[in-house]
């Protein structure tokens, strides 16, 4: 399945459009030494990318509780937060993070700008490089446009992919690794269950590739058949359209937003009877371990994928969460800076 | 290799520099060691002076200058100041002092968690090449370190806490020298 959707993306743009950038290998986001140049997503990274940013995001932690709570790595680059499609808690993790490694940052609202008065995208990056850019943070309602402007940029410009269509949310990704991370401990001897929308869902893709890199034995996928990607199983996952039975004996339930607003048609009978079938309430979540942890990526929908109850309960990491996003940008982006 | 023979002994330099700072330190002496050989010099130091402050750690790879050209490569260790700099004389100790750019680093950072009444620097060899206006006001000695060749401090592994004895050794220098080098 990722392939299909790697496929649909990797339209080379024209020779012309192409300036100097690197000359792509097997993986378009590592150089030829193997260090990682952009974060498009977590498919295909190697284990020790992986540890390497989670690692360097838990040395960032402690960073908030100085005096002076910046770090100087960015200091005189300019981060540009390119986003194509509306996001609260994602733009502004990366805009304190870029701002806690003393980076310049320069938030746009696409929306309301040059896309509407019919610049390409391609042009619009152009004119923002030539504004002396020098990463880009990327979130578009289309698959595979990160990707696009990583192969389209100068080479020291970096791109992260902050959530491109159903394709990835790499960050995020890395954020839940690092949450699993910090009250698990070890990935190695676990099981995780992701619960409700992955056919909408980028944050399910690049969380089940991390998962399995980093060696999770037992990665469970729990929602209705119509909401459940065609292929998910060769992703490594086990499958369950039965959440009780999916839930039981698992050590971190991770619940995905209902996406109505990207659902064409009917997949779902309503919000209420998805919440009857879906909806973690403390009676399901008894069903897991009982140091289970639960998580969400936001914005949540209570009420319809999770009780209220669960939500503000005492197994809830999903401010916490938020917190590790902090840390988890600063490392991706300071890695890439120095790559 | 005939300089090895030659190598100072780490022990009788950490002894030198002990005999120097014993007069010195006080009980508000905030004692921060840069990462890794000044940490493991800074242990000993700490304990043989039964400072009572608690030891502090510096990985200064945030605050370095060439980051540009080196990027973030090895697992960097979370700083750890177990102390309130704010008003508080500090004494900095690496193992070898060379272009001074570290300390220069750690400085930098050492301000990130506020305002030194002081800040003093002990390392346990000299090993001149500076880069920087910086010297240390403690130092258990001197040694002219051949072209090609970096001084590294190493402990023998042992447990006990503290760390076991400390060594001198010449190693080849990883990359050649472009303008500055971190030391």
């Amino acid at each position: 399945m990722n392939s299909a959707l790697a496929q649909s993306t990797s339209d080379a743009p024209p020779a012309a459009l192409r300036s100097s950038g690197p000359v792509f290998g097997s993986n378009p986001q590592l150089n030829d030494k193997g260090e990682l140049l952009h974060l498009l997503s977590l498919d295909g990274l190697p284990k020790h990318i992986l540890l390497h940013i989670l690692d360097t995001a838990h040395s960032f932690v402690g960073v908030t509780d100085r005096e002076v709570k910046k770090l100087p790595l960015l200091r005189g680059k300019s981060v540009f937060n390119l986003f194509f499609e509306n996001s609260t808690r994602t733009r502004t993790t990366f805009e304190i993070a870029a701002k806690r490694l003393s980076a310049d940052v320069i938030n746009l609202n696409i929306n309301t700008s040059s896309t509407s008065k019919g610049e390409t995208l391609l042009d619009t990056v152009d004119n923002l490089s030539a504004m002396h850019a020098d990463m880009f943070i990327v979130r578009h309602a289309s698959s595979g446009a990160p990707h696009l402007i990583a192969r389209h940029v100068a080479s020291h410009l970096h791109v992260i992919n902050a959530g491109d269509g159903r394709h990835a949310h790499p960050t995020q990704g890395l954020l839940d690794l690092y949450t699993i991370r910090h009250y698990k401990k070890e990935f190695t001897n676990l099981s995780v269950a992701i619960v409700g929308d992955l056919l909408h869902s980028r944050v399910a893709r690049s969380l089940i590739n991390g998962l399995t890199t980093l060696g999770v034995p037992d990665v469970r996928a729990i929602g209705p058949k119509t909401l459940m990607p065609a292929g998910v199983e060769k992703l490594g996952v086990h499958v369950f359209n039965d959440m009780k039975k999916g839930l039981a004996g698992c050590d971190v339930v991770v619940m995905l937003r209902l996406q109505n607003e990207r659902m064409k048609g009917p997949l779902l009978p309503s919000a209420q009877e998805f919440f009857l079938s879906y909806g973690l309430t403390p009676e399901k979540l008894a069903l897991a371990k009982p140091d289970a942890i639960v998580m969400h990526p936001g914005p949540m929908n209570r009420g319809v994928e999770i009780d209220s109850a669960v939500a503000d309960g005492p197994r809830s990491v999903i401010l916490p969460q938020v917190t590790f996003g902090i840390a988890v940008r600063m490392a991706v982006m300071s890695i890439l800076a120095g790559n | 290799m005939t300089a090895t023979a030659r190598l100072p002994d780490a022990e009788a330099l950490c002894a030198e520099l002990l005999r120097q700072l014993r007069p010195q330190v006080g009980p508000d002496t905030g004692m921060v060691g840069i990462v890794t050989g000044g940490a493991w010099l800074a242990e000993r130091l700490h304990r043989e002076l039964g400072l009572a402050t608690p030891l502090g750690t510096l990985d200064v790879s945030y605050y370095r200058d060439d980051f540009e050209r080196t990027g973030l490569k090895k697992q960097v260790r979370p700083s750890q100041i177990p102390f309130d700099v704010q008003g508080r004389p500090i004494l900095l100790v690496d193992d070898v002092l060379y272009t001074g750019r570290t300390v220069r680093a750690a400085m930098n950072e050492l301000f990130d968690y506020g305002r030194p009444a002081s800040i003093d620097l002990a390392v346990l060899v000299d090993r001149g090449g500076r880069e920087l206006p910086i010297a240390a006001r403690y130092a258990g000695g001197e040694f002219q370190v051949p072209a090609g060749k970096v001084l590294m401090l190493e402990r023998a592994q042992h447990g006990n806490g503290g760390g076991g004895a400390l060594a001198l050794r010449l190693a080849d220098q990883r990359r050649p020298r472009e303008g500055a080098t971190p030391a």
